[in-house]
């Protein structure tokens, strides 16, 4: 129940990061999804990022529309603003937040039912404005807290719990966000926490619309044989077309790897994406080219995921509204109001 | 000109109506407005409207024009010179123009006796000849034919052309080309009509000071220019008849006046949103994010964001909604005025929700409103609706200069700083600290470890946290009603005007209805008819209102709008009985006339066979 406090245990050894924070400090309250629900492992992964990214939680604000998946927004960075808003309208709400302050971080979250069907508009406006955030939808193909009917990203064919076969085509909110604008794209899997970790990592460091789809089992509605969905499922199915790690401009770059395996890609802040690529030789910084691998692969059954797409020189909705660095509510009234003498020449142009 | 045969032909100064009838897209409103500019510089009030359609351009549109001296501004009804330049209408614009009347038009090609009236004045031009003859170039004959009428009517009404070329030549600063020939197409018309016309016509303007310093505007400008004194930062709004102007409005000052004189970057964002839902949406997470945000929209715009706007009632978030309301419901008569709003306002969305409402007079109060609305939503914490209409949003209207304190300082409300966190105040985002059921609130990003709060339109606690129990919801409800009690104490206060006689009745009004009641009044006052009047500015009512109403015995209620509107909020608010609530409602999407308002009041007087002047005020 998310009204009972969250014990907190303190052992001397617990891992702090440079501002002196433990993970628990990045934690929220105590979910009340079902044990074993994806969901849970994403505000785990989003915990996990913020820790290793050193992010002051009171700088983020975390957004999100109605479902299971917008309940987490409660279950991580505690000391964070959260806002519940409407059912598929966490976009706009999202947007009107970063038009006031530049400087936090905007974090969206969001599932199928809530971008992918009632929400479909806001997500797609969203992205073509370039806001900067990082949105995340958790996707499991079904409606969870109304108990299971199909949402818009249910693949055609999949069976539902009770037997139904879909059979309305899949909406894929990847390919929807590359052709949108998007500047960051990537897809993933909630039961990959390696992969997913520094994927978000990547989007929270990315200035301009970054967008991760989860795969996020619903274990009571979404886990069966016949589903798409399901853990089994997308773990047999599961290609990724790259393993990124995220380099802060103050790090090291320690690790080392194969020689021609390896791809930098330099984002706005200074922070560095290595990506180390499997399998087919697959370039991120090709929008077209991820697009089409993203079907030809969906066409023989796989599930594309990794950092599908990256724009180094991404720009953000500030940017094209030429806003001042200063955020705006923190301009004074100075700065806002023209007074009275603006007043009397603009009434003498007026007569 | 042809010669009347059993009427008197009217014999007015400073004191008629002229009703151009044009086809829209051909550029006759900027003629037309020159030429009431025109009449407003010789120092005559003159309140112009555009009758316009849905449409872009082919369509038939009428641009009114009240001249008065006596400074009334309502719609008067009728014409006393019709300019009649559309043949689509022509049937039904002859037939408007009052006996004794004048018809303008261009006579190029012969009309049949039939189609005229033998008891107006006909003047014709042969405009359409002049300019063929004139110009080669087909959008230019459209146009100067516009001009040229100007220059006709000038010396029909024995005006002075340099009033209205040195309103040209202000104009056009800097594009003499422009000037000239806009020049040349006056005195074409005007020489013609000189040359050919009896100028001039009973109908005459003079040197007048009725105007004193009032200046010409219209109300969605003023809304984008109260917003910008407001302390508006962030604006999201879509595309709507009849409030689109407003965020012009709001864009071009901007521009003006926030664009840093270092960088020229903007201290303000404004975002043309996908729909009605999106635009309210991004007004309140900005609001909740701690900027001044607003939307302007109309009636489908209203029912687009209903969800939303028992988001910001509920989790208690500021917003400004400029609702330029017109006709409904559905589309309706989208070009048309209404204050049909009122209730889809006051109580919109599911669940129990009141909104604070204001109603601006015109202009002036269009910004002076328009800017406190800002105040009033960030001290309340919830959604203000400033409620004008298509009449005073969309016509250039003569009112006060505007003016603002700059000892004034924005109100922020109830926002908990990072020092009263750090000092440990204790913080509960719903909790009613000062008794006045307004809560306070932090701004994200303010303190690293305090004040953070889960913001949700579920039920929750005092303290934000999410609970279903019923006794923190009832907690919240009965918070809520309290604040909404003291919304009544801070928003505008109704304006009295009492009769020069002793009266039993009351009259009710608001918005734009003020110009046509003010002259009803004077009307009534005149057939020794006294009622006390009072202006309503605001929803939730004050008790002003409410003793209003008890002093009364009846009190008339005069809306535009079918249902009663207000009369049922009055009703349903200040638990009055229905029987002494009378309606006056006007709503074909026109403006309300003095003319209807003092008739169905006279009329229902009489009815109810009493002689208000007789009686005295029941104690």
């Amino acid at each position: 129940m998310t009204y009972l406090a969250k014990p907190k245990l303190f052992r001397p050894d617990t891992p702090k990061n440079a501002l002196g924070y433990t993970r628990r400090d990045y934690e929220g309250a105590i979910s009340t999804l079902c044990a074993g629900c994806g969901h849970d492992s994403i505000s785990a992964a989003i915990v996990q990022a913020s820790f290793d990214l050193d992010i002051e939680p009171h700088r983020v604000a975390k957004l999100s529309g109605i479902g299971c998946s917008s309940k987490t927004t409660d279950y991580f960075l505690g000391n964070s603003h959260g806002f519940n808003s409407v059912h598929g309208r966490m976009p706009s709400v999202l947007t009107g937040a970063a038009l006031a302050n530049r400087d936090l971080i905007y974090m969206g979250v969001s599932g199928d039912g809530d971008s992918a069907s009632i929400g479909i508009g806001q997500f797609a406006h969203a992205m073509r404005r370039g806001v900067n955030m990082t949105y995340i939808v958790e996707n499991n193909g079904v409606y969870g807290l109304t108990k299971g009917q199909f949402s818009a990203t249910a693949d055609k064919g999949s069976k539902s719990k009770r037997g139904v076969i879909n059979n309305d085509t899949p909406i894929d909110l990847v390919a929807l966000a590359l052709q949108l604008g998007a500047t960051y794209v990537a897809r993933s899997f909630s039961g990959d926490k390696e992969q997913l970790v520094p994927l978000i990592k990547g989007a929270l460091r990315h200035h301009g619309a970054a967008f991760i789809d989860v795969l996020s089992p619903c274990v009571t509605f979404n886990n069966h044989a016949g589903s798409t969905k399901s853990y089994d499922y997308v773990r047999e199915h599961n290609e990724a077309v790259n393993r990124i790690d995220v380099i802060l401009p103050h790090d090291p770059i320690s690790a080392s790897y194969p020689p021609g395996s390896l791809r930098r890609v330099v984002q706005h802040d200074g922070s560095i994406l290595l990506l180390r690529k499997l399998g087919a030789d697959y370039d991120p910084s090709d929008r077209i080219e991820a697009m089409n691998h993203l079907h030809e692969r969906h066409a023989l059954g796989e599930i594309v995921t990794g950092l599908l797409y990256v724009d180094e020189s991404a720009e953000d909705l500030h940017r094209h509204l030429n806003t001042v660095e200063k955020p705006l509510n923190q301009l004074r009234d100075a700065y806002l109001c023209p007074g009275s003498k603006a007043l009397d020449a603009l009434n003498a142009s007026l007569r | 000109m042809s010669a009347m045969s059993n009427v008197t032909a009217i014999q007015r100064c400073n004191d008629f109506v002229v009703k151009f009838a044009n086809v829209n897209g051909s550029g006759s409103a900027s003629a037309n407005e020159l030429f009431a500019r025109a009449i407003i510089r010789m120092g005559v009030t003159v309140t112009p409207r555009n009758i316009f359609p849905s449409n872009i351009q082919g369509l038939p549109t009428w641009y009114e024009m009240r001249i008065s001296d006596a400074g009334w501004r309502g719609s008067r009804g009728s014409c006393d010179l019709m300019v009649a330049m559309n043949p689509q209408t022509w049937d039904r614009d002859i037939a408007e123009i009052e006996p004794g009347g004048y018809l303008f038009y261009d006579s190029t090609k012969p009309l049949p006796r039939s189609k005229f009236r033998d008891d107006i004045t006909v003047l014709g031009v042969p405009l359409t000849e002049i300019c063929n003859r004139e110009y080669s170039d087909l959008r230019q004959r459209q146009l100067f034919k516009n001009v040229m009428y100007v220059g006709a009517l000038t010396a029909l009404l024995d005006m002075e052309m340099a009033a209205v070329e040195k309103l040209i030549s202000d104009q056009y600063r800097g594009k003499d080309k422009l000037i000239s020939a806009n020049f040349n197409a006056l005195k074409l018309g005007y020489e013609y009509a000189k040359a050919n016309l009896p100028c001039p016509i009973g109908l005459r303007i003079e040197h007048a000071d009725s105007v004193g310093d009032n200046i010409f505007v219209n109300g969605n400008d003023a809304c984008g220019l109260g917003a910008v004194y407001g302390g508006a930062t962030v604006a999201a709004w879509y595309p709507i008849t009849p409030s689109t102007s407003v965020i012009e409005a709001f864009t071009s000052y901007c521009r003006k006046y926030r664009t840093d004189p270092d960088n020229g970057a903007a201290r303000y964002a404004i975002v043309q949103a996908e729909d009605e839902l999106a635009s309210i949406g991004m007004v309140i997470g900005a609001s909740w994010n701690g900027a001044r945000a607003f939307t302007a929209t109309s009636g489908p715009g209203i029912s687009l964001m209903q969800e939303f706007f028992g988001l910001a009632y509920f989790a208690e978030i500021p917003a400004v909604i400029f609702d330029v309301q017109r006709g409904g419901p559905s589309t309706g008569i989208p070009t048309r005025t209404q204050q049909s709003d009122l209730l889809s306002c006051a109580y919109a969305s599911h669940g129990d929700t009141k909104h604070v409402l204001l109603f601006p007079e015109d202009p002036y109060e269009c910004f002076s409103l328009g800017a406190q609305a800002f105040d009033l939503a960030e001290r309340l914490q919830t959604p203000v609706f400033v409620m004008l209409d298509l009449d005073i949003g969309m016509n250039e209207r003569l009112c006060k200069p505007f003016d603002w304190d700059d000892q004034r300082r924005y109100d922020r409300g109830k926002v908990m700083s990072y020092e009263e966190l750090e000092a440990g105040k204790d913080f509960g985002r719903y909790l009613d600290v000062d008794g006045d059921g307004i809560p306070y609130r932090t701004i994200p990003g303010t303190h690293p470890t305090r004040g953070a709060f889960f913001t949700r339109g579920t039920s929750r606690n005092a303290y934000a946290k999410y609970s279903e129990m019923g006794e923190d919801y009832v907690y919240n409800m009965e918070r809520l009603r309290r604040k909404f009690d003291t919304a009544k104490t801070l928003v505008p206060t109704a304006i009295l005007r009492e009769a020069s006689g002793p009266s039993r009745f009351g009259v009710i009004y608001y918005g734009s209805t003020s110009p046509a009641m003010d002259e009803a009044f004077a009307d009534l006052e005149g057939r020794g008819i006294h009622v006390n009047t009072l202006r309503v500015r605001s929803f939730p009512f004050g008790e002003d209102v409410l003793d209003f109403i008890a002093g009364h015995e009846y009190v008339f209620v005069v809306e535009q709008n079918e249902s009663a509107q207000m009369r049922t909020l009055l009703i349903n608010e200040g638990e009055i009985d229905p029987k002494r609530l009378v309606r006056v409602l006007h709503y074909d999407g026109t403006p309300i006339t003095a003319r209807f308002i003092a008739n169905k009041i006279a009329d229902a007087l009489d009815e109810r066979k009493v002689s208000p002047i007789r009686k005295q005020v029941a104690s």
